[in-house]
C-alpha cells in the first residue's frame, strides 16, 4: 500500500506491506537507525517517536497507520546546522546517558512530556517516563536531564 | 516480532467501518488505537485476515455533555480522557483512572471503545465504566442498540458484541458530587494491576468493580449492597470477592489476589466516603 509520511520535515512516498511496522520502515525503508528497538512489545520505549507532535512506541503502531502524519525521530532534534535539542543537550550537560540504548526514546518521551506539562516535578517527570526503560538504571541524571531541560 | 500478512481497509464512518467488516467475515477485526490487537498480532495470538482501520472516523472522537451522563465518542483517546474538563468535573473517577492506562505512549494511542470492547478483566476503563453504571451504544448492520456495563462482559476476552457491530459511544452517569477512589496494584511501572478497585460512593447508592479479579471485569453488588443497608466499610469490603474468581498467575496466587481485594476495596471506600 502506498503511504507519504513527512519524517523529519521530509515528505517521503514509499509502497509496504500492511503489517510493515512504522520502526520497521523508520530503520530499515528511510535507514534512520537512531530509533531502536527493544523490547518489542510497546513496554521499554527505546522505540519512542513522534507522530504529529506527540510520542507513541512506533514498534506498536504499523506505518499504515502513520500515513499521512508527521513524523520525529531523534535524527530530527537536532536544528539543521548541528545545534543539539535543548533536550539533547541536558541529557549530555547531566550524564542522563550511560550505554545510550534507551536514549533516543526518553528524548523523545521528554520532550513530548515537556509539551503536555511545561513546568514538571521531579514526580511528574518519573510518572511521565514511566513508558522508558533503562536498563542501566540511569534513571536519577535523566530526571536531572529533563528537570534541567525544563528549566531552559 | 512482526504480524501474520493482512489486508488493510480505512473506514471513513461507522456505517462503511459496518459494511466492510460484514463483507470480510468472521476473520476480519476492527483496528482503533491497536494497543491491544497490535501485540497480540505480533505474538501471533491473533491473526486476521483483514483490519478495518477505524481511527480515521473522527466524528467518533469527543466527550459531551448530555445532561444527566456525558456521551463519550468511542474512538476518543485514553489521553484526552484524563485530560478532559467535563469529565474531571462529572465524571473524575474516570479521567482519573485513564490516566492509569498503560503509560503516556500508549495514552497516546489507545481509545476507550478499543479497550472496551478487547474486553479485557486486567484492564482499568472496563472496571471503572462498570463501577460507573456505564452504557455503551453499539452499531451493527440492523442500527444501533444500548448495552449495560453490567450485561457486557460475557467472558475472557469476550463480551456481547457481535463480530459485525462495533462501540460507538459510551454514557457515563455524571457522578453528582460522589466520592470516589481507583486504586491499581502492581510491581512495576506500566503494569496491568494484580488487582485494582474502582468505586464512587453518593447520597444515592454506590458502586465497586474490580480489576483482574476473575474472567471479566467484577462488579462487586454485595458490597454495595451491604453499603446500602449500613453496613460499615469493613464489613462492606469483607464481602469484595462474593462475586470474584480470581485465577492465579506469575504474580499473585488466588489467596493473595483475595486478600489484596479486600484490602483495596477498603482503603477505596475509605476513601470514597466522605
Amino acid at each position: 500500500m502506498e503511504i507519504r509520511v513527512t519524517v523529519n520535515g521530509k515528505q517521503h512516498v514509499s509502497d509496504v506491506e500492511p503489517r510493515t511496522l512504522l520502526v520497521h520502515y523508520i530503520r530499515e525503508v528511510l535507514e534512520l537507525t537512531g530509533t531502536n528497538v527493544g523490547c518489542d512489545t510497546s513496554s521499554c520505549g527505546a522505540c519512542s517517536v513522534h507522530v504529529d507532535g506527540e510520542a507513541v512506541k512506533s514498534c506498536t503502531v504499523l506505518a499504515v497507520q502513520a500515513d499521512g502524519s508527521s513524523v520525529t525521530t531523534i535524527e530530527g532534534m537536532a536544528a539543521a546546522d548541528g545545534t543539539l535539542h535543548p533536550m539533547q543537550k541536558a541529557f549530555m550537560e547531566n550524564h542522563g546517558l550511560q550505554c545510550g540504548y534507551c536514549t533516543p526514546g526518553k528524548v523523545m518521551a521528554a520532550t513530548s512530556l515537556l509539551k503536555e506539562n511545561p513546568h514538571p516535578t521531579e514526580d511528574d517527570i518519573r510518572i511521565g517516563l514511566e513508558g522508558n526503560l533503562c536498563r542501566c538504571t540511569g534513571y536519577p541524571n535523566i530526571v536531572k536531564s529533563v528537570l534541567a531541560a525544563a528549566g531552559k | 516480532m512482526i504480524p501474520a500478512s493482512f489486508d488493510y481497509v480505512r473506514a471513513g464512518s461507522a456505517a462503511e467501518a459496518i459494511s466492510l467488516i460484514g463483507e470480510y467475515g468472521d476473520e476480519a477485526k476492527f483496528l482503533a488505537g491497536g494497543h491491544s490487537l497490535l501485540p497480540m498480532m505480533k505474538l501471533r495470538l491473533a491473526q486476521p485476515t483483514v483490519l478495518v482501520d477505524i481511527a480515521r472516523v473522527t466524528d467518533l472522537s469527543y466527550i459531551r455533555d448530555a445532561g444527566d451522563h456525558i456521551a463519550i465518542g468511542a474512538l476518543t483517546r485514553h489521553m484526552d480522557v484524563e485530560k478532559s474538563p467535563v469529565l474531571a468535573q462529572h465524571v473524575p473517577l474516570l479521567a482519573h483512572a485513564a490516566g492509569y492506562v498503560g503509560d503516556p505512549q500508549v495514552r497516546h494511542r489507545g481509545t476507550i471503545g478499543g479497550t472496551i470492547a478487547h474486553a479485557d478483566p486486567a484492564s482499568d476503563l472496563p472496571a471503572t465504566t462498570l463501577a460507573l453504571g456505564a452504557t455503551y451504544v453499539v452499531q451493527g448492520p440492523n442500527g444501533t442498540r444500548e448495552i449495560k456495563a453490567a450485561d457486557f462482559y460475557k467472558g475472557f476476552l469476550e463480551s456481547d458484541l457481535a463480530a459485525d457491530e462495533m462501540i460507538t459511544e459510551i454514557r457515563v452517569p455524571k457522578m453528582n458530587g460522589a466520592g470516589w477512589s481507583f486504586q491499581k496494584f502492581n510491581r512495576r511501572a506500566q503494569d496491568w494491576a494484580i488487582v485494582g478497585v474502582a468505586a464512587w460512593r453518593g447520597s444515592n447508592g454506590s458502586g465497586v468493580a474490580l480489576v483482574n479479579m476473575g474472567q471479566t471485569p467484577v462488579l462487586a453488588t454485595s458490597v454495595s449492597k451491604a453499603l446500602g443497608g449500613g453496613a460499615s466499610i469493613a464489613d462492606a469490603a469483607a464481602l469484595a470477592v462474593a462475586e470474584a474468581s480470581p485465577s492465579k498467575d506469575n504474580n499473585a496466587s488466588v489467596e493473595y489476589r483475595t486478600h489484596l481485594a479486600k484490602v483495596l476495596v477498603r482503603r477505596a471506600l475509605e476513601e470514597s466516603t466522605k
